[in-house]
């Protein structure tokens, strides 16, 4: 156990625990907030592996922009402040959902570490050379992104909108149809 | 230096717990949460590659960084989508019936 691994391991803890927790709660805003921890968690795993420039975007993306987008929605959909009763699971799905996470899990273990081999030297990434490989090897597809985010962008605007008046009065007797 | 069944096996138990908070919530705007975690899964596999010196054109790092990003959008426009069908049926319950006659219409 080199000083490397306990740092990683305390970390691992650290996501486990928060994504267990954020999958099993009953509060809502407790699971967005659980969820903020698990990040946090892989995003320390993620720097004890070399990954600081992907540890620092995974913060920035998902604990600050994702999270609160989640949350966003929560209010929007008038989540309750206390336990979510009117979203509870059964005992039998709740057993089944965590027989099928504990089957998944158990698969990609049984697949992935035995390929492990052996202690291996972190190996040191600058971010120069991440830099001019991005804007080099990757550039088609870094612009390619900014495409998919316009397309997500334009997207979310155009299906989140409310509609205005006259298909809206339709939109509100279809509304109405559904007891 | 740092063994490697650490990173797989964190790899692994954040997809099976995300698969299992897929499974698990009625919830539509907590699906997501589970879906994240799936995501970080392949996050820390993919920076484990880098780190054992196997990866090239930083490959280890580009790659989470557009995995992060797609994943950003994919959030919005799920979002949007939950909101959308909020404001049509009034509520955000998978399991409520006529979600499929909905589509249809």
């Amino acid at each position: 156990m080199t000083p490397l691994d306990v740092a990683f391991a305390a970390c691992g803890l650290l996501a486990v625990v928060g994504g267990v927790l954020a999958v099993s709660t009953r509060h809502v805003v407790r699971a967005a907030l659980w969820l903020v921890v698990a990040l946090l968690g892989v995003a320390g795993a993620l720097l004890v592996l070399g990954g600081e420039l992907v540890a620092l975007v995974l913060v920035l993306v998902y604990v600050g922009a994702v999270v609160v987008l989640v949350l966003f929605a929560l209010m929007l959909t008038r989540a309750p402040i206390g336990p979510d009763r009117a979203h509870a699971a059964g005992p039998w799905r709740a057993a089944g959902a965590a027989a099928l996470g504990a089957a998944t899990a158990g698969l990609l273990a049984t697949v992935l570490v035995p390929l492990a081999d052996g202690t291996v030297a972190v190996a040191d990434v600058p971010s120069s050379a991440v830099a001019e490989q991005l804007f080099g090897t990757w550039v088609w597809p870094f612009e390619l992104l900014s495409l998919l985010l316009l397309a997500a962008l334009v997207g979310a605007l155009a299906v989140a909108r409310s509609r205005p008046a006259p298909s809206g009065a339709a939109a509100g007797e279809a509304a109405g149809e559904v007891p | 230096m740092i063994h490697l069944a650490g990173p797989y096996l964190l790899a692994a138990v954040l997809v099976g717990t995300g698969v299992a908070g897929v499974a698990v919530r009625r919830n539509a705007v907590l699906v997501l949460v589970g879906v994240e975690l799936v995501l970080s899964g392949g996050l820390v596999l993919l920076v484990a590659a880098q780190a054992s010196g196997g990866d090239r054109w930083a490959a280890g790092s580009v790659l989470p960084l557009f995995v992060i990003t797609i994943a950003a959008a994919e959030v919005v426009v799920a979002l949007a989508v939950v909101l959308a069908v909020f404001r049509r049926r009034g509520s955000i319950d998978l399991d409520l019936p006529g979600a499929a006659g909905d589509a249809g219409r």
